[in-house]
């Protein structure tokens, strides 16, 4: 049995009311069962407004949840000391690269994690230097932030949240402000921590073709989570994905209209179908 | 319009005076503008205005750069000279009509006022031509951090400014990008009075204002994830080193004022 990193137990979480109409107080998640393992990649897909972005707040102590618990490797995050452990096991990279960026030269941006983490100044330089190899920042280390397109600048905040040294690290949406470029520069990055580092992932998303990346998806729709499984076994439910308004990736949409029975999942696996239905002629 | 932002106004180098220590810098800075205070002649001045002269020299900064950080004292200059040309009397007198009388004193007054402000102004933009924003804010960290006694928290206060650095291009873009949207929405901002164009730029203010919060919630968030809890426990990647070239900066100023105070002592006081 592999082993759990953060467990969700039926948490619901709502938002604090608004003053003029208290009554609306809206439930951004009710009664949420889930578990993350070390070690894996997570995508949580889902809606604008599916409660998603809560989730990920959930998972490193910034939102308390109003109902259940959320524990990290067993710690439930109730002080505020506990609450500093779990944000030292659970690192975060949030949507907008230019709002997470402290400070004005690249390195010295890296090394704000650690140097608030009380690590000897000789670990640190050997830490940030690491960290900017690994998202391929290493030779832009003396840049002014401000000078970095967003791809790269996102990789930054990456490699900030390395420094740290994190178990986990939860990415909340962390494209959806990037060109096509920079989305494929921080996707790469992300696998590469996952495989290489062996960095638990959990990817808060709404683009499939992202999700299709993770080892395992759980889709998202008001506040619940309505389906949990690979790839292939959530993209072959259509139906279901559709009711909550959520598309199929590219080539899993182009297949099933070609009528090809079977799941698809990315392009590779596309052209094959594709080549063996008109007979291998291409 | 962003691109060529630089911060401050750091002008890259490798001089002895760029690499020497920051706190080092801020002191001696610090120490040299008192000094010109100190002195009370032409000889002791002189010593700080040859100090100002050699450290613009060693620091290779461009005669050109110093000359326009001078720039905008040029009235305050003017100014000086012509009140104390006037209003100090004493000593000879070289012109004499109705109630106007330049003076001896007067003279020398208005001249040792003008290499004062000129020795203190080359002085300052010499440190901040050669230290980075971030780097004179680290020092300034670290040399006022004895001020802890005292309960103010000089790190919140470097903090600050490392942030109001930070954000100063992104703010400028944000600037462009509401103008911008204004604009297109038929905004005239180039037309009109003082007041029809401050008028304009309330909506551009309004939106910076609510997205300038927004960000500073984002950020803050962001630096909680990242454990940062204040100035305590925290420990720098970056160590500051007392090297040769700073003790020989401290003990330059030191021989230097030893000079002046000599100086002083020995011919007599000119105001």
């Amino acid at each position: 049995m592999k082993e759990k990193l953060i467990e969700f137990n039926n948490v619901s979480f709502a938002y604090e009311a608004d003053e003029e109409a208290p009554s609306e107080k809206k439930e951004a998640l009710s009664g949420v069962s889930l578990d993350i393992f070390k070690g894996e990649f997570l995508a949580v897909l889902g809606h604008n407004g599916s409660g998603k972005s809560t989730l990920a707040k959930l998972c490193n102590a910034i939102f308390e949840p109003t109902q259940g618990t959320v524990s990290v490797k067993g710690i439930i995050p109730d002080t505020e000391e506990k609450a500093d452990e779990v944000r030292r096991t659970v690192g975060m990279v949030f949507q907008n690269p230019d709002n997470q960026i402290v400070a004005t030269i690249v390195e010295d941006d890296v090394a704000f994690g650690p140097e608030n983490l009380g690590i000897e100044p000789k670990e640190i330089r050997r830490r940030v230097d690491e960290a900017l190899k690994a998202v391929n920042m290493y030779d832009l280390r003396h840049r002014e932030p401000h000078k970095l397109s967003g791809g790269q600048k996102q990789r930054v905040a990456i490699a900030g949240v390395i420094a740290m040294q994190t178990e986990c690290i939860i990415f909340d949406e962390p494209t959806a402000m990037l060109d096509p470029k920079g989305r494929e520069e921080v996707m790469q990055t992300i696998i590469r921590l996952n495989k290489e580092l062996g960095i638990t992932i959990v990817l808060i998303t709404h683009f499939m073709d992202e999700a299709v990346q993770a080892d395992r998806i759980a889709v998202m729709n008001k506040g619940r989570i309505i389906m949990q499984g690979t790839p292939r076994e959530v993209f072959s439910q259509e139906e279901k994905l559709s009711e909550c308004g959520l598309d199929l990736p590219q080539s899993t949409e182009l297949c099933r209209r070609l009528g090809i029975k079977d799941t698809v999942l990315n392009v590779r696996e596309c052209v094959e179908k594709i080549t063996s239905m008109l007979g291998g002629a291409v | 319009m962003t691109g060529e932002i630089t911060f401050g106004q750091y002008f890259s180098g490798s001089s002895v005076l760029h690499r020497a220590d920051p706190r080092v810098k801020l002191i001696t800075s610090f120490w040299l503008i008192v000094v010109i205070f100190v002195c009370r002649n032409f000889f002791s001045l002189g010593v700080v205005a040859l100090s100002a002269l050699i450290s613009a020299l060693v620091s290779r900064v461009p005669a050109k750069m110093i000359l326009k950080s001078l720039k905008p004292i040029v009235i305050i200059l003017i100014f000086t000279a012509v009140l104390n040309i006037f209003y100090s009397k004493g000593g000879e007198t070289y012109f004499e009509w109705w109630k106007i009388c330049i003076t001896e004193k007067g003279v020398n007054t208005a001249i040792f006022t003008m290499i004062r402000i000129i020795s203190l102004v080359v002085i300052s933009s010499i440190l901040t031509y050669t230290t980075t924003p971030t780097a004179l804010t680290d020092g300034l960290e670290r040399v006022l951090s004895p001020l802890k006694v005292f309960k103010i928290k000089v790190h919140t206060l470097a903090m600050m400014m490392t942030l109001a650095l930070r954000f100063i291009p992104t703010l400028i873009r944000e600037i462009e990008r509401i103008m911008n949207a204004q604009k297109a929405r038929g905004a005239d901002l180039e037309t009109g009075g003082i007041v029809q164009r401050a008028k304009a730029l309330v909506p551009i203010f309004i939106p910076l204002m609510v997205s300038s919060f927004r960000r500073a919630y984002e950020l803050a968030l962001a630096m909680t994830c990242r454990c940062y809890t204040g100035g305590e426990g925290r420990t720098r990647m970056k160590q500051m080193k007392i090297s040769f070239r700073d003790i020989m900066l401290i003990l330059y100023c030191a021989a230097a004022t030893a000079g002046i105070i000599i100086l002083n002592i020995f011919f007599g006081a000119v105001i």
